[in-house]
């Protein structure tokens, strides 16, 4: 029985009689082994391919099969290697049952399972030795695919977090080559922003781009491919002209309402499907100047909807103005009267009382009005503004408040934990809700949530509900924009310690952009929908989608 | 669709008559190219598709025969004005005004630059200004020019140019000539720009781009006839005026006069709305410190670009003319001899020397820093050194030429030898001449 065991191959042999001495299963490392070995000699076994599932049936009859408890481990030894030579097969169902100890199951059906699978084992393997061995590579380079014992469900990650891998940058070239306007055909295309700078290796799978190398200067001057209204949107994103979540879907809708009014549909095209892939290549000029926000992807979709919703037989000065009057709606009821709609709420519900101190972050276009709105119910409160670097936004929000009156102390984040015990409730304002209840605001949000909560201070968000997302994040690694580190550099009478920065093979400087709150830190979030906990997010979603 | 290009090219020379005086001056070759071929190719290079060329009839029929300017892949639309008539260049803009359906970016032929131009278009593009403008920091002309005794600085007069913190936005404008005393700057640009650079060794490089509202606006206001030496200072002047700031209805007669004059220019795009909805969401503004919002509310905005490295010349001068010979073919990667030249083995020639198309040079020559133009004859034993020498020019045998600049179609006899000479079209010069 033993030497029944022991098959072709000289490298076989030891690990055979290892297994078979040791009396167990083989072991990890030695499967893995097994495995490198089969790979190199694969040529060797193709010849003796049929040998060998010819020796085997010979041998199956006269040895005895193993045991049930011996066919798991065969399993995973025979599909983890699944480029295995041929030979794998025969030769592992015969280890196996050599090393099982002299367990004589009268079994006969195990037997003839143990001889179809590797009859199979080994029609397989053929099959893929005759297919070639860049196929047998191929599969064992990928170690994403689990063990077939899993039905891999690989989900397939967004572009813009995969900038470390060249593939994924090459087909993203790729993608904006065929994005080009139909109408030219000649190498006019949306040009490819390139990377600046050194990377933190944390963020090293998410772009981070310069102002100073604007994407314009790789276009032509009076743009033709991509709509003049749409440049100008882009060079107002990346210069940060236009910041803030509500401000950049409104100027977003604006240009498009210019791409619809110059827009003529092309002879054999219907307008719901053309302007769609009109509207494509914009969108990845627009995405490449800034990445877009959450907001901004609702409001496109809601567009691309609304576009392929026109019917077919409706005369296109009709379908413009409808898509026209369909933004302003938009626009109207999302952001505008939603606005109006969560200052009532606030107010009304006593959120903002008399003698409140409330803490505010950066500049929320949502915050500050609601806070103009209570102070013209007259309601007394004092504002604090906190603020951080480098973008400096509190002075904006600051000078927004002063102007109408409010009374407002101006501090930085670092003394965030000083001025709390002051404050009665904190009002955030968020880029985006995710769809497990998180917040992902302006970096630093979630410390003054935090700090908050150590003081047991109320943390209320305000957000619209065109800002849901359907995204699920827990961390701010994972997709984050990084915004150009250039920024961070402080010149003070002409000169800056940061200096050349980029040669210093050690440094590197990060400027992050967002970060994600978790909604055991959030204790309400006003929408126009009303009051919710953070958790009822999916719900809204939910309930959007039906009527949708 | 976006931006149309203009070209003036139908301007005199006034300050270089003895070179324009057969030739105009869009054609005046610089390093064997004539001088409006620079501007044309530098909008071609950009992406630009069509060109309005706004120039005389002579200038025209030269056009069509120069090869260079055929080669130009661009569409040129060529508008001619009358010679004679005294049509400044805002009154050119005016006659061209049913052409033009979408902002503007105007150049002047005499420029020669390798500027980025979406430096300047991305200041108009991203603050949605009235005009943007290009700039540069001027350079001393260190050749010397031939006909001026000495360096001699001609009393240009200085142009004051006062930028804001940024260096982006224009916010004073003026020439020397027009200030009496001296400098005044009005409180409310104090006030809302306190820090203000003001800079005088800078060069206008007359590129312009304008906003549509402003060629309609010139239609209306027939008194301004110079872009450069009115239109300029008023638009500047205007980004502060009060009329233009304040909300307040008006039942003064003169003011409404003026508001209707400057109605044109206010005109802003359709969705003003939607556009002041978004500027009053976002959290940005241009400067910090004051209660204003993002540009003090104007809406009337000036930028510039200066540039501080590369080259950027206008030629409008003999010295320029000549610096720009000298620089001019850097900017090229073309062979410095043209391949239908015909230069015998025993030449001597220079690396930073040019020699045009159908060219002879005959042995025991040397040229050297020189540019040669087409169909040119040079004999033996002539010695070129730092001159510029136009087309169809013959030179004798035994010729010495040093620092001079040869017009078109001179005859230099034998045996002359011309130091720092400027000579005329056509003109002969006796053999054994001395200058």
């Amino acid at each position: 029985m033993a030497d029944s065991g022991v098959i072709d191959g000289p490298g076989r042999k030891d690990e055979i009689e290892r297994a078979k001495s040791e009396g167990k299963d083989l072991t990890k490392e030695e499967k893995q082994r097994l495995r490198k070995e089969k790979k190199q000699q694969k040529k060797i076994k193709e010849k003796k391919d049929d040998k060998a599932s010819q020796e085997n049936e010979k041998e199956k009859k006269p040895v005895t099969s193993a045991a049930p408890a011996s066919q798991p481990p065969t399993q995973p030894t025979v599909q983890k290697a699944p480029s295995a030579v041929p030979a794998t097969a025969p030769v592992s169902v015969p280890a196996s049952e050599a090393s099982v100890p002299a367990d004589k199951p009268t079994k006969t059906k195990a037997e003839l399972k143990a001889e179809r699978r590797a009859r199979q084992e080994a029609e397989r393997a053929s099959k893929q030795t005759k297919k070639g061995e860049t196929g047998q590579q191929a599969a064992t380079s990928k170690p994403k695919a689990p063990p077939s014992d899993l039905q891999p469900v690989v989900k397939r990650l967004p572009e813009h977090i995969q900038v470390d891998n060249p593939d994924v940058l090459k087909k993203l070239a790729k993608k904006l080559e065929r994005q080009q306007t139909p109408e030219h055909y000649a190498a006019k295309k949306i040009p490819l922003r390139s990377d600046y700078g050194y990377k933190v290796s944390l963020f090293s799978h998410l772009h981070q781009y310069s102002r100073k190398a604007p994407l314009t200067q790789q276009l032509s001057i009076p743009s033709t491919v991509i709509h003049p209204a749409i440049v100008r949107l882009g060079l107002q994103y990346s210069h940060g002209i236009v910041a803030g979540s509500n401000a950049r879907s409104v100027a977003l809708l604006h240009a498009f309402k210019q791409v619809i009014r110059d827009y003529t549909t092309p002879q054999n095209e219907e307008l719901s499907r053309d302007l769609v892939n009109k509207l494509k290549p914009y969108i990845s000029f627009l995405n490449q100047c800034r990445p877009l926000s959450a907001s901004m992807g609702n409001a496109i979709k809601y567009i691309k909807k609304e576009i392929s919703n026109i019917p077919s037989n409706c005369k296109e000065d009709e379908a413009k103005n409808k898509l026209l009057n369909c933004i302003e709606s938009y626009i109207n009821e999302k952001i505008i009267l939603a606005g109006v709609a969560i200052a009532k709420c606030a107010i009304e519900k006593q959120k903002i009382s008399d003698g409140d101190v409330i803490l505010v972050y950066g500049c929320s276009s949502l915050v500050n009005h609601i806070l103009c709105k209570a102070f013209e119910k007259n309601r007394k409160f004092r504002v604090i503004v906190v603020d951080s670097r480098p973008r400096l936004e509190g002075k904006e929000a600051l000078r927004r408040l002063v102007q109408k009156g409010i009374s407002c102390t101006y501090v930085l984040i670092s003394a965030v934990s000083y001025i709390l015990p002051e404050v009665s409730k904190v009002f955030l304002g968020a880029h985006a809700l995710l769809a497990n209840g998180y917040v992902m605001s302006r970096v630093g949000t979630s410390q003054i949530a935090l700090v908050a909560k150590a003081f047991n201070v109320p943390v209320l968000v305000c957000c619209e509900t065109y800002k849901f997302c359907d995204r699920v994040q827990t961390d701010s690694f994972v997709s984050n924009e990084l915004d150009d580190p250039d920024d961070l550099i402080v010149t003070r009478k002409g000169t800056t310690p940061l200096e050349g920065w980029e040669n210093e093979s050690s440094l590197g400087l990060l400027n992050l952009v967002y970060d994600v709150t978790p909604p055991d830190f959030v204790d309400l979030v006003i929408t126009e929908l009303g009051m919710i906990p953070c958790t009822s997010v999916p719900v809204v979603l939910r309930v959007k989608n039906v009527d949708q | 669709m976006e931006l149309q290009a203009v070209l003036m090219a139908a301007g005199g020379g006034s300050r270089m008559t003895d070179l324009t005086y057969n030739t105009p001056k869009a054609m005046l070759p610089v390093g064997n190219k004539p001088l409006m071929w620079y501007p044309l190719n530098l909008l071609e290079k950009v992406g630009f598709e069509e060109v309005i060329v706004i120039t005389t009839k002579e200038v025209q029929k030269a056009m069509s025969t120069d090869l260079k300017i055929k080669d130009v892949k661009m569409k040129l639309d060529v508008v001619s004005i009358q010679e004679d008539g005294d049509m400044g260049t805002a009154d050119a803009l005016r006659h061209i005004q049913p052409k033009i359906k979408t902002d503007i970016l105007v150049l002047s032929c005499d420029l020669i630059t390798d500027v980025a131009l979406h430096e300047v278009v991305d200041l108009f593009r991203a603050h949605n200004a009235t005009m943007a403008m290009l700039m540069s920091k001027a350079h001393e002309f260190t050749e010397t020019v031939p006909g001026q005794k000495g360096k001699k600085k001609t009393a240009e007069q200085r142009d004051f140019v006062g930028v804001d913190k940024s260096g982006k936005r224009l916010l004073f404008m003026a020439n020397e000539a027009d200030l009496e005393d001296g400098l005044s700057i009005r409180k409310s640009i104090m006030r809302k720009h306190p820090r203000m650079l003001i800079k005088t060794g800078l060069v206008d490089a007359h590129l312009y781009c304008l906003k549509k509202a402003v060629v309609d606006f010139l239609t209306e206001n027939k008194s301004i006839s110079s872009i450069r030496g009115e239109l300029v200072p008023y638009l500047v002047r205007k980004q502060f005026s009060k009329t233009v700031n304040s909300q307040k209805l008006k039942d003064d007669t003169d003011d409404q006069t003026q508001e209707k004059n400057d109605g044109p220019l206010l005109i802003s795009s359709r969705d003003e709305p939607l556009l002041q909805l978004a500027q009053e969401r976002s959290c940005w503004n241009d400067h910090r410190g004051d209660m204003s919002e993002a540009y003090h509310g104007g809406k009337l905005r000036c930028y510039v670009h200066i540039m501080d490295q590369g080259l950027c010349c206008r030629v409008n001068t003999l010295a320029a003319y000549i610096e720009v010979n000298r620089l001019a073919p850097k900017l090229f990667e073309e062979p410095s001899v043209h391949p239908s030249a015909d230069i015998s083995e025993r030449c001597q020639m220079g690396s930073d020397s040019i020699i045009g198309a159908v060219c002879h040079i005959a042995d025991k020559t040397s040229i050297k820093r020189s540019t040669i133009g087409n169909f040119t004859t040079v004999k033996e034993k002539v010695k070129v050194t730092n001159s510029i020498i136009m087309h169809g020019v013959t030179i004798e045998e035994g010729c010495n030429i040093q620092g001079s600049v040869i017009c078109s179609n001179a005859v230099i006899g034998r045996g002359a030898d011309l130091k720092y000479c400027l000579v005329g079209n056509g003109q002969h010069i006796e053999p054994e001449g001395k200058s």
